[in-house]
């Protein structure tokens, strides 16, 4: 395999109490490259996701980062390697923001990398717009606080290949776009990122490459305007589904076969 | 987000640079940390000095520090003036003291870490069975009159009941790598059930003087603790503390949950193993022989936690200390609340502890938002 690949499933597949999961998946994953996961409900990227982090061993294929087998790297080391933010964000005590952030940081302890801690956080917290949240307990934030929080401890742990479960599900619009436009950064400035998200116009804004997830198979991959057509989607989605033009950019919008309850933009003089 | 930085590499060096000068904040905390720790420290010398000079025979503080000094070849500090003051210094008072300290740091610190390894503010060897399990252990030395390892045999079967229903709650109350508290209550429910069938059990097969025995050692005491029993609880009270300090900075990372633990590169499995094992060992250390002292474990780093923050490397500490502490002053009360009667410390940490898990309970049900 080339060295250029980042992180890479080979044939992976994933059966669990005789359901199988995923099956024959291959993913690669480049830096420099932001691959967006889409996919029905139950597709199966989570699982991928879990996969590609090492949490889920696969029951058929293997995992390779930097050309190694990922099963191999001792916990520590995978963790300068690879951060990970998850759907459901949870903490069991008390932290402030500025500590869960910090927490991001704890592979690099006892390395030279431990004098710019507080930089990289203080940096962190400012990208991930929490940084007035920093004195602010961690359970009473709301959802898409803690959401962003994690984000900052994402971006803390400062590894090349990053992967996020849905990191825009609880955010507002103005955050949805920032929070993308971050990661776009700092994919462009090397790293590569695995992101699994529902919103496909936000995929197609911002993926390099998009890679469909349908009943746990690989069901098309490659840039977004060859991936997110009409007719690709209305089958994966089971639901008719448009793909329409819009300032430039890509904007998949569901057919809705009653009325729309507010006139349309051709109608509006 | 209306200014976007610059991405920062992916693997950071050391740079000379822009590395910010240690914050005001930061100082703080050290100061709150040392301030914290000392005022504690200092709370456990004089709960120690009054602990140990209060009783039937009253010793002034003085006297005791006088009498200490004396002992260690200094010669400062007036001697205690009653003919058998110094007598009931070094043969009752002062094991007792010692004992109390050790045992509430133990179960304190066995708290502390119990909560943090089950994400789960309640956790505690009290509330979910693992001092019975030991006491169980214990009782059967009592009972079946073993003694393989002489005075360490107590200890040596608690520290075994007590790991084998650590792993056991462990393994029933976690699914997906939580602990909800509803099924660690329920665990504990069940898990008690079972040992004080087991101490029937025990008793039933004992004779009276063991029956005697078991009875005292469930309601917890610290009378007649003797110098040979410190000396097997304090190697494992204060090397479990030190295994717990060496511990407690990954704790902290546990409370994201296991996998998000695992992604910031914690061997959860194994730090979760290794911790269990230091609860028991230091729930052995404190049940072998003042039996069952509940919800020390519970209060103590709560308490710490309202103070400090849910840090594990102030609270780990903290607890220990505190614990001491609050053992010490407890056993003291439960001497001289009455006078020439001793009662058992553990009702009276059962009393206080009772209410206090309930609160918690509410408290936790409300955050919570249900019995989750």
């Amino acid at each position: 395999m080339t060295a250029s690949v980042a992180i890479a499933a080979r044939g992976v597949g994933v059966t669990v109490e005789g359901h199988r999961i995923l099956e024959g998946v291959d993913v690669d994953v480049r830096p420099g490259e932001l691959l967006a996961l889409v996919g029905p409900n139950g597709a199966g990227k989570s699982t991928l996701l879990g996969v590609l982090a090492g949490d889920t061993t696969p029951s058929a294929g293997a995992v390779e980062l930097d050309g190694g087998p990922l099963r191999r790297v001792p916990t520590r080391e995978l963790a300068r390697l690879r951060a990970v933010q998850l759907q459901k964000q949870g903490l069991a005590f008390g932290f402030r923001v500025e500590d869960v952030v910090r927490m991001g940081r704890s592979p690099w302890h006892r390395t030279p990398a431990e004098d710019d801690d507080d930089r990289v956080v203080a940096e962190s917290m400012a990208r991930a717009d929490v940084a007035t949240l920093a004195e602010r307990l961690f359970p009473t934030l709301s959802g898409g606080e803690q959401a962003r929080t994690s984000f900052a401890r994402l971006l803390a742990q400062a590894a090349p290949v990053l992967m996020l479960d849905e990191p825009t599900a609880a955010l507002d619009i103005r955050h949805q776009e920032a929070l993308l436009d971050v990661l776009r950064c700092t994919v462009r400035a090397g790293s590569a990122a695995v992101v699994v998200l529902h919103d496909l116009s936000l995929a197609a804004a911002y993926a390099d490459r998009v890679c469909v997830l349908a009943d746990g198979r690989v069901r098309a991959d490659g840039p977004p305007a060859e991936v997110l057509t009409g007719p690709m989607l209305t089958e994966v989605y089971g639901h008719p589904v448009d793909v329409v033009e819009h300032a430039g950019h890509l904007v998949v919008v569901p057919v809705r076969s009653h009325a729309p309850a507010v006139p349309t933009l051709q109608e509006v003089p | 987000m209306t200014a976007v930085l610059p991405a920062t590499e992916p693997t950071p060096g050391p740079s000379g640079t822009g590395r910010p000068a240690p914050s005001r904040s930061g100082a703080r905390v050290l100061a709150g940390r040392v301030g914290l720790l000392g005022g504690l420290g200092v709370a456990l010398l004089v709960a120690a000095a009054f602990g140990a000079g209060h009783g039937q025979l009253d010793v002034p503080p003085g006297e005791v520090v006088g009498s200490l000094l004396h002992r260690l070849g200094l010669d400062w500090g007036p001697l205690p003036s009653h003919p058998q003051g110094e007598n009931t210094l070094w043969q009752v008072r002062f094991p007792r003291v010692a004992m109390a300290a050790l045992a509430g740091a133990a179960l304190a610190t066995a708290g502390a870490l119990m909560q943090g390894v089950f994400g789960n503010p309640l956790a505690e060897p009290g509330v979910v069975g693992v001092s019975s399990g030991a006491a169980v252990a214990a009782a059967s030395v009592i009972v079946l009159d073993l003694g393989f390892a002489g005075t360490w045999t107590v200890a040596c079967c608690a520290f075994l009941g007590g790991l084998v229903t650590t792993v056991l709650v462990y393994v029933l109350s976690r699914d997906g790598g939580r602990t909800e508290v509803v099924t660690l209550v329920l665990t504990g429910i069940a898990l008690n059930a079972v040992t004080s069938a087991g101490l029937a059990f025990l008793m039933f097969l004992g004779n009276t003087q063991a029956r005697e025995e078991i009875v005292f050692w469930q309601l917890g005491s610290l009378n007649g603790s003797r110098w040979e029993q410190v000396g097997v609880v304090a190697p494992l009270a204060l090397g479990g503390i030190l295994v717990a300090l060496l511990l407690a900075p990954r704790l902290d990372l546990l409370a994201l949950g296991d996998r998000a633990a695992r992604h910031v590169g914690v061997d959860v499995e194994r730090l979760r193993m290794g911790t269990i094992v230091v609860v028991a060992v230091l729930t052995a250390a404190a049940v072998s022989f003042c039996g069952i002292i509940a919800f020390v474990g519970l209060v103590v780093p709560h308490l710490v936690r309202l103070v400090a923050g849910p840090g594990h490397r102030l609270l780990v500490p903290a607890s220990a200390l505190g614990g001491a502490v609050l053992l010490v002053v407890a056993d003291l009360w439960a001497r001289t609340a009455i006078a020439y009667a001793d009662l058992p410390i553990g009702m009276l940490t059962s009393l206080v502890g009772g209410p206090f898990f309930f609160w918690l309970l509410r408290r936790a049900r409300r955050t919570a938002g249900g019995w989750a």
